[in-house]
């Protein structure tokens, strides 16, 4: 590696590549997002009506995250130049001149290859086909494709987000059946509220880096009805979710709790306007964005008690 | 007594070798514990006992 190599962000400063820090190149793996990757792929793991070897089941979650924070270093090999720009990303390795983006391509794509063929040894060519195909659509579908040119980025994006469950599930199972597609759905319709929230109190963040997120294109009022709409639905899908597989008394009681508290934040929020939001400094929004978070965990807890409850025969409705 | 100051560039690239080292320990341990998990299992069986089954 060289030691004065140019950093090629058009927005970054000149890197002192080649010697970044051991933290540098974790942070490249976003371990924010990596710690929803690796407990939702968990509970897909455990909750399979499979027995998986311990030591077969730690490999399998540490390869999904890592290609979870492959996807993640090739997320900001691609978007430098927006994350120089944007506040709530500024700090990241590469804006922040510790790695240039040449560094950031060369180790998002050896961990993703790396990730991918050590989970196919370790479990089945299953799951190692949807953890690539994860990242492909993460990088290449959302971070490439769609999020420069749809305010439909996040809806189509939430997708990538979505997968960890059902790669956890086939991990175990070798196939994916309709409890992993539901844990899938659960996390896709999560996805729009969540960003949205993010995006109504981050308002200059996406406006100046030009990124057409539905707050900048349809406008705020558009934005806070879009969030109404998906949580309402998501609401159904989550509560609906009680009578399945998946479900059970335990998740019942949590989903219809959180999902009463996630409509009452998308209702205020609804309700609301730009004039109310500014003067609480957008106090419903961000209870809102940190409820989504709760929200989220609860879920997939629930999940994991119904099917750690199934052992003891209490599990589900049965 | 070291003969010269340690610049904070060989404090960095000790931390960066550092960690990488105990990630690839962690690797080498993992690799073990899976192929222990691997052979030890009902359903293992070797090439030729495979063929044999076939």
């Amino acid at each position: 590696m060289s030691d004065a190599s140019v950093n090629t962000a058009s927005q970054a400063p000149a890197a002192q590549t080649g010697d970044a820090g051991f933290g540098d190149f974790f942070a490249l793996l976003k371990p924010r997002v990596m710690t929803l990757v690796v407990f939702t792929a968990l509970v897909g793991l455990l909750a399979a009506p499979v027995a998986v070897h311990p030591v077969v089941g730690l490999a399998a979650i540490l390869f999904i995250a890592v290609g979870g924070g492959a996807a993640g270093a090739l997320n900001m090999w691609w978007e430098a130049d927006i994350d120089a720009v944007m506040k709530r990303t500024a700090k990241r390795p590469i804006p922040a001149g510790k790695l240039s983006r040449d560094e950031a391509f060369g180790f998002g794509m050896t961990l993703a290859v790396f990730s991918v063929v050590m989970l196919w040894l370790a479990t089945n060519a299953l799951a190692a086909g949807i953890l690539a195909f994860t990242i492909f659509f993460y990088v290449v579908i959302y971070t490439i494709g769609l999020k420069r040119w749809t305010p439909q980025n996040i809806v189509i994006g939430g997708a990538a987000g979505a997968f960890p469950p059902m790669i956890g599930w086939a991990a175990a199972t070798g196939t994916v059946s309709i409890e992993s597609v539901l844990m899938f759905a659960l996390i896709f319709m999560w996805t729009p509220p969540h960003f949205w929230a993010l995006a109504l109190f981050m308002r200059g963040d996406y406006d100046t880096a030009g990124v057409p997120m539905l707050t900048v294109t349809h406008g705020r009022k558009s934005t806070r009805l879009h969030i109404l709409v998906y949580t309402v639905l998501l609401a159904i899908m989550a509560t609906g979710a009680a009578f399945t597989g998946i479900g059970g008394p335990v998740y019942l009681g949590v989903a219809l709790v959180f999902n009463a508290l996630f409509l009452r934040d998308a209702v205020a929020i609804w309700r609301r306007d730009e004039d109310q939001a500014e003067a609480d400094n957008y106090r419903v929004e961000k209870r809102a964005f940190r409820l989504s978070l709760w929200y989220l965990f609860a879920h997939f807890t629930a999940i994991l008690a119904e099917a750690a409850l199934s052992g003891f025969g209490l599990g589900g409705w049965a | 007594m070291s003969f010269r100051e340690e610049h904070e560039l060989h404090k960095r690239r000790f931390g960066r070798n550092l960690g990488l080292g105990l990630v690839l320990a962690g690797f080498v341990a993992l690799i073990f514990g899976l192929t222990v998990a691997k052979v030890t299992d009902d359903d293992f069986m070797v090439p030729t006992q495979q063929q044999e089954g076939k």
